[in-house]
C-alpha cells in the first residue's frame, strides 16, 4: 500500500497542516483512514492526503547554501530602517 | 567521549566531525529531522525504542478488549471503546513516525510475531476482573504518561511530535481509571474487594514498567545524551510512586507493600524491593499471557490478510483502469 501524508486544516481560516502518514490503497481510502485516525477529537474541518511519492523536498544537507542567499538580506527586515523618535511607529 | 565505538551502517567508524556536528545540535536542543544525518547507532535505538513503544500500544488493547462486551453499563463500554481505539491510533503515529527512519511497517510486524521484538511488560498480565480496567487505565496509563510527557521534547522529531498527540489522550485513559476505581471504591464491600484486589495485582507490574533500576540499565547513559530518554528509570518511578500513593489514599485503597513509607529527609516515599526476577521472567516470554497475547496478534493478522490482499488488488486494479 501506497504511504499518504496527512494535513489538517484545525478550523477554517487557519493553514493545514502535516499531521503525521498512513498506509492506503488510494485516495479515498486514506481520507477515510485520516479522519478515523487523526480527527477523534474534532481536531479539524478539513483533510488533505497526498501520496508522499509526489512530495519533493530540498535537500537537508544542502539546507546551508541553499538559504544562504536570504541570509545578507537584512534590508528586507522593517526593524532596518531606524525612525525618529518623534515618529515611533509605522 | 561519547562518539567513540560508534559504528556506520557498514561497519566502518561515524566520521567525527559529523558525529560533533550532531551532538552539538542535540546539546542546543534542536530536533533531528527524518533526512538529516544522524549516527546509524541512533537510528537504531530509536528504532528499537520506538517500535517497542507502537508494540505495546497495539498489544495493550487485548487486556481491555477482553472487556468490551462485558462492561457493565452502556457508558462504560462506549468509554472503554474509544480508549481502546485510541490505543490503535496511538500505535498507529509512533509506528508512521518509526517509518521515517528506513523501516518498513511490515517489518516491525513480522519483529513482533516472531517475538524478535519486545513491548511493555505490563501486558502480559491478565485482566480477570473489571476492577483491572480501572487499575490499568489509572495505574498503567499514568505510568505511561510518566514515561511519555519527557519524550514530547526527545531530540528525533517525528517521535517527540506523536508524542505531544498520545500525551494528550492518555489523560483522559488515566482519568477514566481512577473514575472506575472511585466507583467500585465507594461501592459494596464486594466492589471495594475488587478494587483492592486489582491494586494489589497491578501495582508491582505498574512499577516495571518503568525498567531495569538506574544500576542495571545498559541503555541509559548514550540515550541520555541523546535525549531519547529525559530521566533514568528509577527518577520516574519514584516520581509516579509518590504522585499515585496519595491518590490510593484517597479511595481508601492500600498499596501492597509493607515497606511503603514517607521520608520526611528526602521529601519522597521509600518503597520495597521490586521482585526482578518476575521482571527479567515476563521479559523473556514466560509471563501468564505472553504467549496468548502473541496468539492474539498472530490470529489478528491472519485473519485481516484477505483485507490487506483485497486492498492490493484494489490499487492494482485502479492503476490498470488509469
Amino acid at each position: 500500500m501506497k504511504l499518504y501524508e496527512i494535513f489538517i486544516r484545525p478550523k477554517s481560516g487557519l493553514n493545514h497542516r502535516h499531521v503525521g502518514s498512513l498506509h492506503a490503497a488510494d485516495a479515498r481510502m486514506a481520507l477515510q483512514n485520516a479522519r478515523d485516525v487523526y480527527t477523534r477529537r474534532e481536531e479539524g474541518v478539513s483533510i488533505w492526503v497526498v501520496e508522499a511519492a509526489h512530495i519533493t523536498a530540498s535537500n537537508p544537507e544542502q539546507s546551508e547554501p541553499w538559504f544562504d542567499p536570504a541570509a545578507d538580506k537584512i534590508y528586507r527586515h522593517p526593524t532596518f530602517y531606524p525612525l525618529d523618535k518623534e515618529v515611533d511607529n509605522m | 567521549m561519547y562518539s567513540q565505538g560508534l559504528q556506520d551502517a557498514k561497519g566502518g567508524p561515524e566520521p567525527e566531525g559529523l558525529l560533533k556536528a550532531f551532538q552539538k545540535r542535540i546539546d542546543n536542543e534542536e530536533k533531528i529531522e527524518p533526512r538529516d544525518w544522524m549516527p546509524e547507532a541512533y537510528r537504531k535505538t530509536l528504532i528499537r525504542q520506538m517500535s517497542q513503544h507502537a508494540h505495546s500500544e497495539i498489544v495493550g488493547q487485548l487486556p481491555e478488549g477482553n472487556w468490551i462486551t462485558r462492561a457493565p453499563t452502556l457508558k462504560r463500554k462506549m468509554i472503554l471503546l474509544a480508549k481502546v481505539q485510541d490505543e490503535a491510533g496511538h500505535g498507529l503515529y509512533i509506528y508512521s513516525a518509526t517509518e521515517t527512519l528506513g523501516i518498513t511497517r511490515e517489518e516491525m510486524t513480522r519483529q513482533l510475531l516472531s517475538g524478535e521484538a519486545k513491548y511493555s511488560s505490563i501486558f502480559n498480565y491478565p485482566t480477570p476482573s473489571w476492577a483491572d480496567m480501572g487499575a490499568i487505565g489509572w495505574l498503567v496509563d499514568g505510568a505511561a504518561i510518566m514515561n511519555q510527557v519527557p519524550l514530547c521534547r526527545a531530540s528525533y522529531g517525528p517521535y517527540a511530535r506523536s508524542m505531544i498527540r498520545i500525551c494528550k489522550e492518555e489523560s483522559f485513559h488515566q482519568r477514566q481509571g481512577y473514575d472506575i476505581m472511585t466507583t467500585l471504591a465507594r461501592g459494596s464491600n464486594a466492589q471495594k474487594k475488587m478494587a483492592q484486589d486489582a491494586l494489589n495485582r497491578f501495582w508491582w507490574p505498574a512499577l516495571m514498567m518503568f525498567g531495569p533500576s538506574d544500576k542495571d540499565s545498559k541503555h541509559s547513559v548514550q540515550s541520555m545524551q541523546w535525549k531519547i530518554k529525559r530521566f533514568s528509570n528509577d527518577d520516574l518511578r519514584q516520581k509516579f510512586v509518590d504522585v499515585t500513593v496519595p491518590q490510593a489514599e484517597h479511595l481508601g485503597l492500600t498499596i501492597p507493600d509493607e515497606d511503603l513509607k514517607w521520608n520526611e529527609e528526602r521529601g519522597h516515599y521509600d518503597f520495597g524491593e521490586i521482585d526482578w526476577d518476575e521482571f527479567i521472567n515476563v521479559i523473556k516470554g514466560n509471563g501468564p499471557c505472553n504467549k496468548e497475547r502473541l496468539r492474539a496478534r498472530q490470529k489478528a493478522h491472519d485473519e485481516g490478510e484477505w483485507v490487506r490482499k483485497a486492498a492490493e488488488v484494489y490499487q492494482q486494479n485502479q492503476r490498470d483502469a488509469a
